[in-house]
Order: structure tokens, then sequence, then C-alpha cells
């Protein structure tokens, strides 16, 4: 389903700022899987995220999905395959616009870019039911400025709009990291919805063991550009906070000890 | 009275020289120093079309078209290769002082006795009402063919405005004005954000140059230097719009923008008509602009600080 081949990705390279923020990682998610992305920061994760989406370009490697090869393609062109919720509440959403426009933006993706009315009487009429599936009341709200929502509001928005036409791949990059605990929950529970109704293939990245334990299939950590555990199956199940913790600081450490080298 | 018909038609004409920078100011966050290029490019294309005998509805067409084309090498350049948001704006439009004057063949051309939109219109209003009809307004006696010209270009306004309304209201449009708004998310929802902005400078310009080639027709010369200015001018029309109307939907900041572009220019009349020297109205407008920025900000600092200090 995805692949990814050996991918290198130096930032400011030749210079002392030199930053290796991929090492060579190869990494194969298969159809359906749900795959919890786990890092410090500067682990490289967000540029694995953004090799994906097209949004870097990594110097070497390849990326393929569904086996064919889509390294180099532009991140609009791809976009039609992936959906991609953001960190941030504000990245994922045109604040002045309203609710209905931006969903339907996330509707145009299925086709219809041309002289069509953006919120034609039918695609109105399919944007009032699903916004008003999420219980949030929202559907009473569609001609507001989106950027009047709380973060929560939009980041569930966001949501819906990324599996708005049904990705082949889900990304979500530590999508519930700027909320608070209780609408973080929310997030996370609309997302385990969506991506088992439409058995999506998903990588999400977050810093919560908690939600790294109780989520997803496999959980892979990553350290300085490259992969350093990866669990499935049983081991993924049978692993707790705990162990995640003491994995993270050996981790971490050894991050350190090699910043002092540095 | 005549006076004031004539503020009020040039203050429609550079209506649509405020459409194009709400474009691209407002929608695309850009201060796009194209147009000061167009807006001559607009009066130079009108002006050597119509002297080698080309029919003037046609022309003023053309000139829009070639204002398109004019927006989108500023959007190419920026977006497809990259180049600073301003200099790009900047190198368009200091190719365009050397393309005008190539366009007129020398840095003048009067049309005062030429067939233009604008004699067009007051043909027709001379043969429906006769040659020196006049309208009584407020007490005021107007030569009728003057109130005709206004009020035909206020339609043609109307409509124009309507139609660039309904356009970014289409599935395209809407694009367009999200890719101003949050460029990362609409590339991520598969939208081609270089082509969008391509597309939409060159919209802008289109307007732009329409503006000038108007303008040309009505003043009755075209100047190469005619451009120089615009940007501030159609800025100021925006803001003096936003403060009379305030909300921010496509629709009725549009309407701003007129509302506020006919204001300005009537305001400019009358400070003309009071002896003020036509050679400072640049200083004046570029002041007056920066007032306006400056001038709410300083006022939300001291209420601040009052706060403050209380």
């Amino acid at each position: 389903m995805l692949e990814l081949r050996n991918l290198v990705k130096i930032y400011n390279a030749g210079s002392p700022n030199e930053m290796r923020a991929l090492q060579s990682l190869s990494l194969a998610v298969s159809e359906g899987e749900w795959v919890v992305l786990l890092g410090t920061n500067g682990s490289g994760k967000s540029s694995l995220m953004g090799a994906i989406a097209g949004s870097t370009v990594p110097d070497e490697g390849s990326v393929y999905l569904d086996g064919s090869d889509i390294t180099e393609m532009p991140e609009h062109v791809r976009a039609r395959w992936i959906g991609r919720v953001f960190q941030n509440p504000f990245a994922g959403t045109a604040p002045d616009m309203s609710i209905s426009e931006n969903l339907a933006l996330a509707a145009m993706k299925g086709g219809g870019r041309g002289l069509g009315w953006a919120l034609a009487r039918k695609r109105l009429a399919e944007i009032r039911e699903r916004v008003k599936a999420l219980h949030m009341g929202l559907e009473k709200r569609l001609e507001d400025r989106i950027g009047c929502l709380s973060g929560g509001e939009r980041q569930a928005l966001t949501l819906l709009m990324a599996t708005w036409i049904r990705p082949k791949l889900l990304l979500l990059d530590e999508h519930t990291a700027a909320l608070d605990p209780k609408t973080a929950a929310e997030v996370i529970s609309l997302s385990r919805e969506i991506i088992r109704r439409d058995s999506l293939t998903t990588l999400m990245v977050t810093h919560s063991m908690q939600q790294a334990v109780n989520m997803g299939d496999r959980i892979v950590m990553m350290n300085r550009g490259s992969i350093v555990h990866d669990f499935s199956g049983e081991e993924k199940k049978k692993l707790k906070v705990r162990d995640l913790i003491e994995l993270f600081n050996e981790e971490h450490g050894e991050l350190q000890n090699g910043a002092v080298h540095c | 009275m005549t006076l004031l018909i004539g503020a009020l038609v040039m203050g429609v004409i550079l209506s649509f020289l405020a459409l194009g920078i709400f474009v691209s100011f407002r929608l695309f966050n850009y201060p796009d120093l194209t147009a000061e290029g167009s807006f001559a490019l607009g009066g130079a294309v009108i002006a050597a079309l119509i002297i080698s005998g080309f029919e003037p509805l046609t022309a003023t067409l053309l000139a829009f078209i070639c204002g398109c084309i004019a927006g989108a090498c500023t959007g190419f350049l920026r977006s497809y290769l990259k180049v600073q948001e301003l200099l790009s704006g900047i190198l368009v439009m200091t190719s365009l002082y050397s393309i005008n004057l190539t366009i007129m063949g020398r840095s003048n051309i009067p049309l005062l006795s030429d067939t233009t939109v604008i004699t067009i219109l007051e043909r027709i209003s001379d043969r429906m009402l006769g040659v020196s009809a006049k309208a009584v307004l407020l007490g005021w006696s107007i030569p009728c063919r003057n109130l005709a010209v206004f009020l035909i270009l206020l339609a043609v306004l109307a409509v124009f405005s309507l139609a660039l309304y309904l356009f970014f209201r289409t599935n395209i449009g809407t694009a367009m004005r999200a890719v101003g708004n949050n460029a990362q998310m609409v590339r991520a929802l598969g939208v081609n954000t270089n082509l969008m902005v391509v597309l939409g400078i060159g919209l802008a310009n289109g307007c732009i140059a329409l503006s000038g080639a108007l303008m040309a027709q009505y003043q009755g010369f075209a100047d190469v230097q005619m451009g120089i200015g615009m940007l501030v001018w159609g800025i100021a029309s925006l803001i003096i719009g936003d403060s009379l109307i305030g909300i921010r939907s496509t629709g009725l900041t549009m309407a701003g923008a007129i509302m506020g572009s006919v204001l300005f220019r009537l305001l400019v009349s009358i400070a003309l008509q009071w002896g003020m020297n036509p050679n400072h109205l640049k200083l004046v407008s570029a002041v007056l602009v920066l007032l306006i920025i400056v001038f709410p900000m300083m006022v939300q600092k001291k209420r601040k600080k009052k706060g403050a200090e209380a």
C-alpha cells in the first residue's frame, strides 16, 4: 500500500547546522493498517509526513503508493489520494470562509473544479447531513466563518474534510496536540470512528503514550531519522504505557548523549 | 455640477481598478505593483488600437485581455519561478513601461477627435434625447449626455461586479479565495495553488487594465505615466470602503470597494476645487492611506495603555 524506501532528508547540508532529519528510512504499511508514529521532537516525524504528503521533497529514496512512485509528484496531485490533518487547528481550514465553503473545497476533491456553483443545492444538502452526523450542532452554523469556531470544532471539521472523499491514506499529524484533554478525547474518538468505518490506511503521529497504546494496529518509534522500534500484532497489544515510556527514555537519553558530542 | 458628474464618472471608472486591487490585495494578500503598469497598459492598448481605426468596444475588451496576460506573468514569476512576492510585481511593472512605450510609439496619444466608448455613449444619448437636452437635478441643470454616460457606465460596473461576485462563488472562484486565505490547506485538498495565483492575479490586472482603458477614453488621452500611484489609489479606495461597510464578506467588501472608489474620487475633486495643487495629489493619497492604517492602531495602543494604568 504505502512503501518508503531509503528516504534521506538533510537540512543545511555541509553547514555546522546540518540536520539529518531522515537517515535511509524504510517503512512498509499494508492496506487498512493503522500505524502510530512515536518519537521525540526532531526525530524526523514531520519530515516523514512531509515526504509522504509531498510538502517536503526527500534528497534520496522513494515513496510508493499502491505500487506507483509518487516521490516527485506535486503535493496537490497526490492530495487526491491522501487526506491530511495538521497539528495546528488553524492550518487545516480557511479561517475567513464559511464552514460550508470549507467543506465544499473538500468535496471538490472528487472532481468538479470548473464553473459550477461551489455550494450547489445537492452538495449543500450533503454537507448539512455529514456535519449533522458529527453531533456538534454545527449544521445550524454553516454560514458562520470557520475562524469563529473552537480548536476542537475546527479539528473535527478538518478530519471530516480530509476523509470526505475516502482517501487511500490518512495522515494525522499530532492532530490533538493543541487541544485540551476533553476535546482531544472527542476528536480522537471521532478519528477512531471514521478510520474504522471506512477501514482507512492511517499514519498517525502522537506524543501521547496513552493514545499509542490504545489505538492503532502498530507502533513505530523513531529516533534521529531512523526507525528504532516497530511493534505490531500481539506484541503491540501487550505493550503498556510504562513500557513505552521506558523505551522512550532510553532513546531520549541516547539523544542527549549525542547532543553532547555535537 | 458638471464637475460633480465628471468626478462621479471617474469614480465609477476607477472602481474597476478598485475591484482589481480587491482581488490581488484582499483575496490574495498581495500588494501587486503590476497594477501601475497594467493600468497604463490598458490606456496604451486602447489608444494604439483606436488611432489605427479599431472599433472601441472590441479594443476595450482587448485591453482587458492584455491586462490579464500581464498579471498572469506576475503570477507565474511569483508561483512557478518562486520570485519574491514584491519583486515579481516590480519586474513586470518595469517591463511594462517599455512595453507600453513600444505599443504607443510615443509617450502620449491624444484621443480627442476619435471615436471612443465614451463618444459612442454620448452619441446614443444625443440621438435619443437631443444634443442640448438638460436634466434638472436638485436645482442644478446638467447636460443629459453627461448624465447618460455616468448612468450607463454605472450599469456596466454593476453587471461586471455582479459577474465577478458570482465567479467567486463557483468551484474555481471559491478555490481561488481559499488560496489567499490558507494556501497550505488548499494544496492538501488537491488544488493547484500556483495555477490559482496565475489566474487570480491575471484577473485582477485585467480589471485594472480595463479601468485604464476606460480612463484614457474618458479623459481623451493615454499617457505612459498614467499608472503611477494607482496601487495606492486602489488601496485607499478599499480602506475607505472597509470603514464604510466594515463587514468582511466577499460581496460586501466588493460593494465597499466601489463606494470607496467613488467617494475618494469625489473628495479629491473637492480638494482640487478648493485649490489643492494637483502635483501634491499622490503625496496626499499616500499620506491618507498611511493615516487610515496607522491611526486605529495608535488609538488602540493608547486605550491599552490607559487600561493598564487604570
